[in-house]
């Protein structure tokens, strides 16, 4: 399967504090944190409950699919691995089913397709399988 | 119990910068250049740099101040303070810590200022070179989001969708910086100015808001203040400059994880204008000038908005040139040149102008300027903003 952006851009470290969010990715699910104490759901990953203050996170399997809440068409190429790759789409998608947290990952489309804030978009994962270690990126795309 | 304030406490006695350089050109290294700028407002304010016993900075800037006052023969170093946060979100942080350490006694002459030879470092408009994206980063970069104009690019288009505004807004506000630069010769755009024509046809940095002269430059050279009792500026050169309100930080949640801020479409100053304006006891219709720092041309709209300079309902209508002018704009904004003109100094350049436009020196002087405002870097929270004000205004 082809990639939403060219190979050389940097892997993401896979770090622990978000390991079943990475996990997650490789068996084709969306998995983010879930408070054990109070139940909101978070994302980035981090060490405590922004609500109740709690350490004891969970993660839990989300729906893969959520509307776009922003989105930019980068044309300057801010990385070697984009010289001469041209505008490519990243948005920012909010998941309604799981807290309304908000994801970033580009949105698979021409490059001079509209896009449009609140368009409904489902989940793609992309896996980079020749990475060491591997690893699987959400990306996007409108729900047809 | 007295009212904690430092309003009408301290004031700025001297101002001093470097020749202002493209990135890259500065013949200085970047330390030189901080204490050629610091040394110069000293000189300003009639202070011999030996009895500077404070630097407070921003942006994690490399000038450390324990070297400074090594460097300079400082005989006893009593403040030294570092705001947090990259780029200049913490401009006025820095005068205001300045301020904060005068009127507190624990200084008696601290010296705020930013230096940067991007040249001599790493510039900012690329992605670090890193094999594997930590933290936030792990889930940015992979997707080709790795600069400051990607980073606030969702902001902008969050906002400016949602409230119908359009990007003529935002070449207005381009247009008013290169406007100013065209009168001041210390400006790196001096002789360059910008036309509608040239704006429409400059290339995308970042579809749909951020064209080429949407975003800052990168520059070389350093910007100092000098900041004393309010007591003791009266015996000095200038007319004093005091500081009438000052703010800094973020509201709830401004920098949570992965773009995840509540108030996403934002320049995080909501609250930190609200406690400036309450501190100056003046809101944005007392305001003779705006020092508004462009990172980029979306980033000061939302400044201004959440500022109270501008109602997003008539943003498109307001936000025009003739009205961003001075001398006769109803409302000067970025008199030097501002970030995008006059220099990227992250801003301290226009701490400068402000006192400029105060002391009624400045390049595009506004008739009897008593108070001016400067709102720092849009969105780099922890921001901050000030306001600073003649004698009259106390």
């Amino acid at each position: 399967m082809s990639t939403a952006l060219p190979p050389g851009l940097p892997a993401p470290a896979q770090e622990p504090v978000a390991k079943p969010y990475w996990d997650g990715t490789r068996a084709g699910k969306l998995v983010i944190q879930r408070c054990k104490g109070c139940g909101a759901h978070q994302w980035g990953p981090e060490w405590v409950c922004h609500r109740c203050h709690s350490f004891d996170l969970g993660w839990e399997e989300v729906a893969p699919r959520g509307r776009i809440w922003s989105w930019q068409r980068p044309h300057h190429p801010v990385h070697p691995a984009l010289n001469g790759h041209g505008p490519y789409t990243i948005v920012l998608v909010e998941l309604p089913e799981a807290g309304n947290v908000r994801m970033v990952g580009n949105l698979i489309c021409e490059p001079t397709a509209p896009v449009e804030i609140g368009a409904e978009v489902e989940a793609v994962f992309e896996p980079h399988d020749d990475a060491e270690p591997p690893y699987t990126l959400v990306q996007w795309r409108v729900k047809g | 119990m007295s009212e904690r304030t430092l309003r009408g406490k301290v004031a700025i006695a001297g101002i001093g910068e470097t020749a202002y350089y493209k990135h890259g050109q500065s013949p200085d290294a970047e330390f030189k250049l901080a204490l050629q700028a610091i040394i110069a407002a000293c000189r300003d304010a009639g202070i011999d740099p030996k009895e500077v016993d404070g630097f407070a900075s921003y942006g994690n800037d490399r000038s450390e101040a324990v070297r400074l006052a090594a460097a300079l023969g400082i005989k006893e170093l009593r403040f030294s303070n570092m705001h947090w946060g990259g780029g200049g979100g913490g401009v006025a942080a820095s005068v205001a810590n300045a301020a904060a350490a005068v009127h507190s006694g624990m200084a008696n002459c601290v010296i705020a200022f930013r230096s940067l030879a991007q040249g001599q470092f790493a510039r900012y408009g690329r992605g670090a070179a890193v094999a594997a994206a930590v933290g936030d980063d792990a889930f940015l970069f992979p997707y080709g989001l790795m600069s400051p104009a990607q980073r606030f690019a969702m902001k902008i288009t969050r906002f400016m969708t949602e409230h119908g505004i359009r990007h003529e807004a935002l070449r207005s506000i381009a247009m008013a910086s290169y406007h100013h630069a065209q009168n001041n010769p210390r400006a790196v755009m001096y002789g360059r100015p910008l036309t509608q024509e040239k704006y429409d046809a400059s290339r995308w940095i970042v579809e749909p808001f951020h064209r080429l002269f949407d975003c800052c430059q990168e520059n070389d050279g350093a910007g100092a203040v000098i900041v004393v009792p309010a007591d003791r500026a009266k015996d000095l050169p200038h007319k004093p400059t005091y500081l009438l309100g000052t703010a800094q930080g973020g509201h709830h949640r401004s920098a949570a994880p992965v773009h995840n801020a509540p108030d996403y479409g934002s320049a995080h100053f909501p609250t930190v204008a609200r406690n400036m304006w309450a501190m100056a006891k003046l809101g944005p219709h007392d305001v003779d000038v705006v020092q508004a720092y462009e990172n980029f041309t979306g980033g000061v709209l939302l400044s201004l908005v959440e500022h109270g300079f501008v109602d997003p309902t008539t943003a498109n209508e307001f936000l025009v040139l003739e009205n961003l002018l001075a001398p006769t704009g109803r409302m000067p904004m970025n008199t030097s040149g501002g970030n995008l003109a006059e220099c990227y100094m992250h801003g301290l350049e226009m701490v400068n102008e402000a006192v400029r436009q105060l002391r009624g020196t400045a390049n595009n002087q506004v008739p009897d300027a008593e108070v001016v405002a400067v709102l720092g870097g849009p969105m780099v929270t922890p921001v901050s903003s000030l306001v600073l004000g003649t004698e009259a205004t106390l």
